[in-house]
């Protein structure tokens, strides 16, 4: 039952949140009663496996080649292929990046299997994993168990498990080096890119009201605008606020935008999908207003209004003005 | 150029959802269902490139009988015709057994460009797309949001996290999965409607492409509404008596203002 953990770097910088799966390994293998060891894909990996070696684990795999200096989903698919076939592992952990996205799917195929992603949560039921994922954008969760022999691949969603319960220890540094031929990889990469300088850094921001779906038009946003004026709070907005062009991407909180945590987040419409919480749910204090009593977005609220935003978000504006 | 675009059909975004009695499931009854937003976008990129680069769009939709609706809808807007593999229970393949039956489906069209959404919004896997290229043996990306086309290659621009993209060239075949609201969706016609009716649409069973169902890797045991993590205090009154309870919370409780 032993797990393998599949650690996230790219030129010398960690991933952060596959420190959250590290300590979920480090978890599972007690609970399961078994080892846990680490993988990290790339070249010039000394230091990186060097700071894995301090922690509690049986192992750690430096899979170093020329062809994983830079992401491709074939190279990451054949170097995975071949460590699982001499490590062995029962369990393989990934976090839920959007490299992890890519790549996971493939690999499990691959040796005919189907990956459990995006997981939250687990709990052992008579020695037997069962994992918990979100259904419907959050709004329903089911749990899940394997019913094929090992290896089992899982990947873990941001935040469900804290990096800072890390145990440290001694674990023995193992160099593998795959055979990758460069025919075998048909996707070139080129370099990455942000659009533009960001002129608003959200995450400085202490009090922020933002705005989802449930606004309906590009007209209604100055109601929002209004309130946020009226708190002296910054205005965001969830994805598909950003996508119609309704307000600028660089105001986007969630996966694929900024993440946040200001004293206070104030969501109006936005119903919480995975994608946007783990970008808020930092936050010191989270109030919702939304039509839907069963939104997600109420799972993290500490404060809450269920009506329509179109009666209380100008009723809000005047009760902050009168506070003032 | 051939695009083969993967649709699904999931219950309409803003529903109440009710577990079912069998708990593995929910209720989907009395729910309507539309296209997955995700493949929505994917549908439109397809009918986009087939209109600078000519070619044929074909709808390629794994559900049950009700799923035609949406498969006449991409019909609609554009699509040529389509490959629905009709199974009543899709609930009982995972996105292997699934991926394997489209694969299996597809074997006769050799397409150019396989599309489809980034995920669906009623499983969440988000694994189709590179599960399908695997099987076919095809390059794939995920999560992209520009597709061009080169000579027998493409150059797509591809999201990554936190601001970040990278544009990634391959050749032709491949797979792309789409990020939703690249572009504007466009609505169906009244002549597009019209001419949807005289389209073809190949039914087949999974029984037909040979894939037997059961040889399943995980098993959804038990569906449920998720545990609130926090305790929200609720507000209620008319709007002016709950934003002023609210207020009063935020100052004196919170003391965030």
């Amino acid at each position: 039952m032993s797990i393998l953990v599949v650690m996230e770097q790219r030129a010398g910088e960690w991933n952060r949140m596959s420190f959250e799966t590290l300590a979920a390994a480090q978890q599972l293998a007690g609970e399961l009663n078994t080892t846990a060891s680490a993988a990290v894909l790339g070249t010039g990996l000394d230091a990186l496996a060097g700071e894995l070696a301090g922690k509690q684990l049986e192992k750690v795999y430096a899979v170093e080649h020329e062809l994983l200096n830079e992401y491709t989903p074939d190279a990451w698919s054949s170097a995975l292929r071949q460590l699982i076939a001499q490590a062995k592992p029962d369990t393989v952990l990934f976090p839920h990046t959007y490299q992890v996205r890519d790549f996971l799917p493939k690999v499990a195929t691959a040796l005919g299997k189907v990956a459990v992603n995006d997981v939250v949560g687990h709990r052992v039921d008579a020695g037997e994993l069962v994992l918990v994922r979100q259904l419907f954008q959050g709004k329903v969760n089911v749990d899940v168990r394997f019913t094929d022999a090992a290896p089992h691949f899982v990947s873990l969603q941001a935040g469900a498990w804290r990096a800072d319960q890390l145990a440290a220890g001694s674990a023995a540094i193992e160099k593998f080096t795959p055979t990758i031929a460069a025919g075998e990889i048909r996707t070139r990469p080129q370099d990455r890119f942000r659009e533009s300088a960001r002129a608003v850094d959200l995450t400085a921001a202490e009090l922020i009201v933002a705005v989802g779906r449930g606004i309906k038009e590009a007209d209604n946003i100055p109601l929002v605008q209004e309130l946020a004026d009226a708190i002296g709070a910054e205005l965001a907005a969830s994805r598909p606020i950003c996508d119609a062009g309704w307000l600028p991407m660089e105001r986007q909180v969630g996966s694929s935008g900024q993440t946040v945590g200001p004293k206070m987040y104030m969501a109006i419409g936005i119903s919480g999908a995975i994608q946007h919480l783990v970008g808020m749910k930092g936050a010191r204090t989270i109030v919702a207003i939304n039509k839907d009593p069963n939104a997600p977005i109420f799972e993290v609220a500490d404060y809450g209004i269920v009506g329509d935003l179109f009666q209380v978000v100008p009723a809000l504006t005047e009760a902050f003005k009168k506070a003032k | 150029m051939k695009i083969v675009v993967a649709i699904k059909q999931v219950p309409a975004r803003d529903s109440q959802l009710r577990i079912a009695s069998s708990g593995k499931w929910i209720d989907e009854e009395d729910l309507t269902h539309e296209i997955n937003e995700p493949d929505a976008y994917a549908l439109e990129e397809g009918l986009q490139l087939k209109e600078k680069h000519g070619g044929e769009v074909v709808a390629l939709c794994f559900g049950p009988s009700r799923a035609a609706q949406t498969i006449r809808e991409a019909l609609a807007k554009g699509a040529d015709r389509a490959i629905h593999i009709e199974d009543e229970d899709p609930g009982a393949h995972d996105p292997l057994s699934a991926a394997r039956l489209m694969a299996a489906a597809l074997k006769s069209e050799a397409p150019d460009l396989i599309l489809t959404g980034l995920q669906s919004d009623d499983l969440g896997y988000g694994q189709t797309g590179p599960i399908l290229a695997e099987l076919l043996g095809l390059p794939h990306a995920t999560i992209i949001m520009e597709v061009e086309k080169q000579d027998g290659a493409i150059r797509v621009k591809r999201e990554l996290e936190d601001g970040w993209f990278q544009h990634v060239e391959m050749p032709l075949p491949a797979l792309l999965t789409i990020q939703s609201g690249i572009s504007k969706l466009r609505y169906a016609t009244l002549m597009g409607i019209k001419k949807a009716k005289t389209k073809e649409i190949r039914r087949v069973t999974p029984a037909e492409l040979g894939t037997a169902t059961g040889a399943v890797s995980i098993r959804l045991d038990r569906v449920y509404l998720p545990e609130r993590a926090k305790q929200t205090q609720l507000f209620e009154g008319t709007p002016a008596e709950a934003a002023a309870k609210l207020v009063e919370k935020l100052k004196f409780e919170a003391r965030v203002i």
